[in-house]
């Protein structure tokens, strides 16, 4: 509850420091406190992965873009009330649509009663004790591919959007 | 159940509806490209959090079998978001390499002074 309390303060950080840096490195203290509610919350497999993609790769990524570009936002030159009501409207909206949900931490819910008996068939089907990696690489493998045919793609498109300036430059 | 225990046991979907909130609200508001990509990947956090959260049970282990334990958290979330993450940082590369190319294009990554470079053309 502390962690989830830091995080939400962190996010009013990243909302209201103008100085990219600092959001730079606000969003990496983001992505670690992010990792450790996750681990909280029993996912050890997705915290290490926050933890390594989230606080390493995207700060990297994002600080390569600052040295690139400006550091400094300037001042919203527009009113923030309708932003601000929209906000508020999804926000209230949500909430609506949550207070359906099945309370916190309890093990009678969907999720556990009707979800994929995952953690009883993957000892003697996969054989091996971490459940998460059985389901990643084998109930659901073409999950697996498709994140890996995004992922090219994604660096494809990158690597040609960030290369045309220098062929450019050769024409010249 | 008091409105504060309420309150307290499902505090974490007020983060959820919080940090999304945020999210939202820099996509609309902020006008600088980068702090845009920002606002994007807080919005599609707290969907991670909002998927791991009903996996999770009190008490209960992460899902590695041992013999000593019988209570797990249902791991098919997990399995979910770690693919999430994934696609969600190459989403966030693209993001941030189009602003460069933007920035190289214009000279800059506010959406106003772009709007009014384009006016002028």
């Amino acid at each position: 509850m502390v962690v989830l309390t830091l995080l939400a303060a962190t996010t009013v950080g990243i909302v209201r420091v103008r100085n990219l840096f600092a959001v730079a490195i606000l969003t990496g203290v983001y992505s670690f406190l992010m990792a450790s509610v996750m681990l909280v919350l029993d996912a050890v497999d997705v915290a290490m992965t926050e933890a390594t993609v989230g606080a390493g790769v995207a700060t990297v990524l994002m600080l390569g873009t600052l040295s690139l570009t400006k550091t400094e936002e300037n001042r919203p030159i527009h009113s923030v009330a309708l932003p601000l009501f929209v906000a508020a409207l999804t926000g209230a909206v949500l909430i609506w649509g949550m207070s359906g949900l099945p309370d916190f931490g309890i093990a009678e819910t969907p999720v556990h009663l009707d979800g994929p008996d995952y953690v009883d068939r993957s000892l003697k089907e996969i054989g091996i004790p971490n459940v998460v990696t059985s389901v990643l690489a084998s109930y659901r493998g073409f999950d697996t591919l498709g994140e890996v045919v995004v992922i090219f793609t994604g660096g494809i498109a990158v690597l040609m959007l960030l290369k045309r300036p220098a062929a450019r430059k050769e024409d010249e | 159940m008091g409105v504060i225990d309420e309150l307290v046991a499902n505090y974490n979907r007020w983060i959820i509806v919080f940090l999304m909130v945020a999210g939202l609200y820099i996509v609309i508001a902020r006008g600088n490209m980068v702090k845009k990509v920002v606002g994007l990947s807080l919005f599609q956090t707290s969907v991670y959090l909002l998927f791991l959260a009903p996996a999770k049970i009190l008490g209960g282990t992460p899902p590695i079998l041992h013999p000593d334990f019988t209570v797990y958290a249902q791991p098919l979330p997990h399995a979910l978001i770690l693919t999430a993450i994934v696609v969600g940082v190459a989403t966030v590369a693209l993001g941030l390499a189009l602003v460069v190319r933007i920035n190289e294009a214009y000279g800059t990554i506010e959406e106003d002074e772009i709007f009014a470079k384009d006016d002028d053309d």
